[in-house]
């Protein structure tokens, strides 16, 4: 038997005296845990996350596939038959007799694909701005830094609204907007994180075995920079699904050919007033639980990994 | 500190130049609006005469500095689609956004404040719990879509508040307000209450970690040692050192606000700026989306710095470094 650290005037064990023996990552998933409005999300998000993997497995039609829409079915309420009596659609089907479950579920694919992606890409590219700008310090940090705070002055929308004008309607076009808007969140926090880093012994450590500059950076300092990039990145995607969902309602994100949530919404808008009301309120609904779940994960990846909220 | 202020307005300056020359670059490259602006069977000599009346003939050097000579005296050019000055169409339009914005902030900060202290001053309570958890739901939730569920709640199935337009407005200093008449309040409230969710949330955790970062700080458990009441303590000691930071974002999230109107102002009909922006970004309308740029990036320059010297006043650290 170990013997375990007694606090001396109680004679109790140490409150997680062995915990700090147990890996980082494992660590954390107990922590995580421990909430379970927080798992929940997870788990909630998982699901969405699959549900929009196997989307065509799932869904009755391809939604896309206008050889599988019906006009004839259009506009139906929730839980009507299709006119072939093969299916139900549970949610109802829009204008165009397109059932909206398997639309939601595309949408779902679309709109993840251009959060997850965005988020992915920006990531790489701001930390590795990030980390330029630690590194060289001087006129590069300052440049960098300045087109970050000019960036980050202007509101999202505002900047996403013009860049798209310039572009045109198309996936990727949303995408290299996303990725042009929030790539400046990554590099602040890759700098900043990297700065402090870069005065730890360890770094010095690694300077004194006359290691190259690079491989201290790449090696020594990003894993270590990336607990609080994780954090941001996970509330970005959440941050990008919002702002693709609400660019394509304003008529500006992706072509009506490949509807996103918030395209099927803005569809779903034109009808909502005359009564059918589920061609908005699904896909929203849809909407909120992605973005509800994927914020309380980053909500409560940011009280653990940050280091002001440990207790 | 004068030195610093001129520093800081040539500072500014200096951004709004660079972006009227980006936003003119960039405006070029996206097409020509002549193309949306005159039909097919217009002939080519007519065509020729358009472009050469509204200067799109011009190198585009050439048609910045027109530009720019024009927007020293405060002519920013004429609108392709209303052939009005683009400058008074946005100026029109912008009282129904400030109105609208004003309210949704007002709102964030008369829910948000008190809640945030509340959960703040008890963060064991269940409650205070339910309240974080629901900023969070708060922060997620797509302005679009609770525009879109408030229209059908509140308009189509209860039928309480008119869902689109301002209603009646009256006229003060010349130009016209909703909330002067009881029809016009009618019609902002949905509007407002959409708009403002998502910075009573902002406000709600801010108010809320602002809180349980003074709390423990050694002049509050001295006002307490010292006998105060708790509510003095709460109002005097606690509140005031919370709000410095959030003045500071409220100030920077203005500028949001008014940028993130055009989306309530689309759901609602709402006819302000944003409506205007994303039509004429429909229809390229060059000046129009210049001017509206100038305008925004003015008002954000210009609150960037209010907020910076009101922090100046606010804060007696920041106030002594300056003077040093």
């Amino acid at each position: 038997m170990s013997t375990t650290p007694l606090i001396p005037e109680t004679g109790k064990p140490v409150r997680g005296a062995f915990k700090r023996r147990q890996s980082l990552g494992r660590q954390l998933v107990a922590d995580f845990a421990r909430s379970p409005a927080a798992m929940g999300a997870l788990i909630v998000a998982i699901l969405l996350v699959l549900a929009a993997i196997f989307a065509p497995l799932i869904t009755p039609q391809n939604p896309y596939d206008l050889l599988q829409l019906d006009v004839l079915d259009a506009r139906l309420p929730p839980g009507s038959m299709n006119g072939a009596g093969t299916h139900a659609y549970w949610l109802g089907t829009d204008g165009q007799g397109r059932d909206l479950y398997s639309a939601m579920l595309y949408g779902l694919r679309l709109s993840l694909s251009v959060g997850l992606g965005s988020a992915v890409i920006a990531g790489v590219v701001g930390t590795v701005f990030g980390l330029i700008a630690a590194y060289a310090g001087g006129k590069v940090d300052s440049l960098i830094m300045r087109l970050v705070d000019l960036l980050l002055a202007f509101p999202s929308i505002l900047v996403a609204m013009m860049l798209l004008a310039f572009l045109g309607k198309s996936v990727t076009n949303v995408v290299l907007t996303l990725v042009l808007i929030e790539w400046a969140y990554y590099a602040r926090t890759a700098r900043a994180q990297a700065l402090v880093e870069a005065r730890r012994e360890y770094v010095e450590a690694a300077r004194s075995l006359a290691i190259p500059n690079w491989r201290i950076v790449l090696v020594h300092i990003l894993p270590n920079c990336l607990p609080p990039l994780i954090v941001v990145g996970t509330l970005q995607v959440a941050r990008a699904i919002t702002l693709e969902a609400t660019l394509s309602f304003l008529g500006l994100g992706v072509p009506i050919t490949e509807p996103s949530l918030g395209l099927l919404i803005a569809n779903g808008y034109q009808t909502m007033l005359s009564g059918e009301y589920w061609t908005s309120v699904y896909p929203g609904l849809a909407l909120l639980a992605m973005l509800v779940s994927i914020n309380m994960v980053g909500d409560r990846l940011r009280e653990l990994l940050n280091p002001r909220f440990v207790k | 500190m004068s030195g610093w202020l001129v520093r800081r307005i040539a500072q500014a300056a200096f951004v709004v130049l660079l972006m009227t020359l980006i936003v003119f670059i960039g405006l070029h490259a996206i097409g020509n609006p002549i193309d949306i602006l005159i039909g097919q069977d217009v002939d080519q000599v007519d065509r020729a005469r358009i472009i050469a009346q509204l200067g799109l003939d011009q190198p585009l050097w050439k048609q910045y500095l027109a530009f720019l000579a024009g927007a020293m005296h405060g002519d920013l050019g004429n609108s392709f689609v209303y052939n009005e000055p683009a400058i008074r169409l946005i100026l029109q339009r912008l009282p129904a956004t400030l109105e609208l914005a004003v309210s949704a902030l007002l709102l964030a900060l008369v829910i948000g404040i008190p809640l945030g202290l509340f959960a703040g001053l008890h963060p064991r309570n269940p409650l205070s719990k339910m309240l974080m958890t629901g900023s969070i739901v708060g922060f997620s939730l797509p302005t679009f879509w609770v525009g879109l569920m408030l229209i059908m709640l509140f308009s189509v199935k209860l039928g309480w508040l008119p869902a689109s337009g301002r209603g009646a407005t009256a006229s003060l200093f010349g130009v016209q307000w909703s909330w002067l008449t009881l029809d016009g309040l009618r019609h902002l409230i949905l509007p407002a209450v959409n708009l403002s969710l998502f910075k009573v949330s902002l406000v709600l955790r801010l108010t809320s970690a602002g809180v349980r970062e003074v709390m423990p700080m050694e002049h509050v458990r001295f006002a307490r040692a010292k006998g105060l009441s708790p509510t003095r303590v709460v109002l005097v000691h606690i509140l005031r050192n919370t709000l410095i930071p959030l003045v500071t974002v409220i100030g920077l999230e203005f500028g949001s606000t008014i940028a993130f109107a055009v989306v309530t102002e689309t759901v609602f009909s709402w006819p302000g700026a944003g409506k205007l922006i994303l039509d004429s970004i429909n229809a390229l309308d060059r000046p129009v989306i210049l001017s509206y740029l100038i305008v925004v990036v003015c008002m954000f320059v210009s609150l960037n710095l209010f907020v910076d010297i009101l922090y100046k006043f606010l804060d007696p650290r920041v106030r002594l470094e300056g003077a040093r």
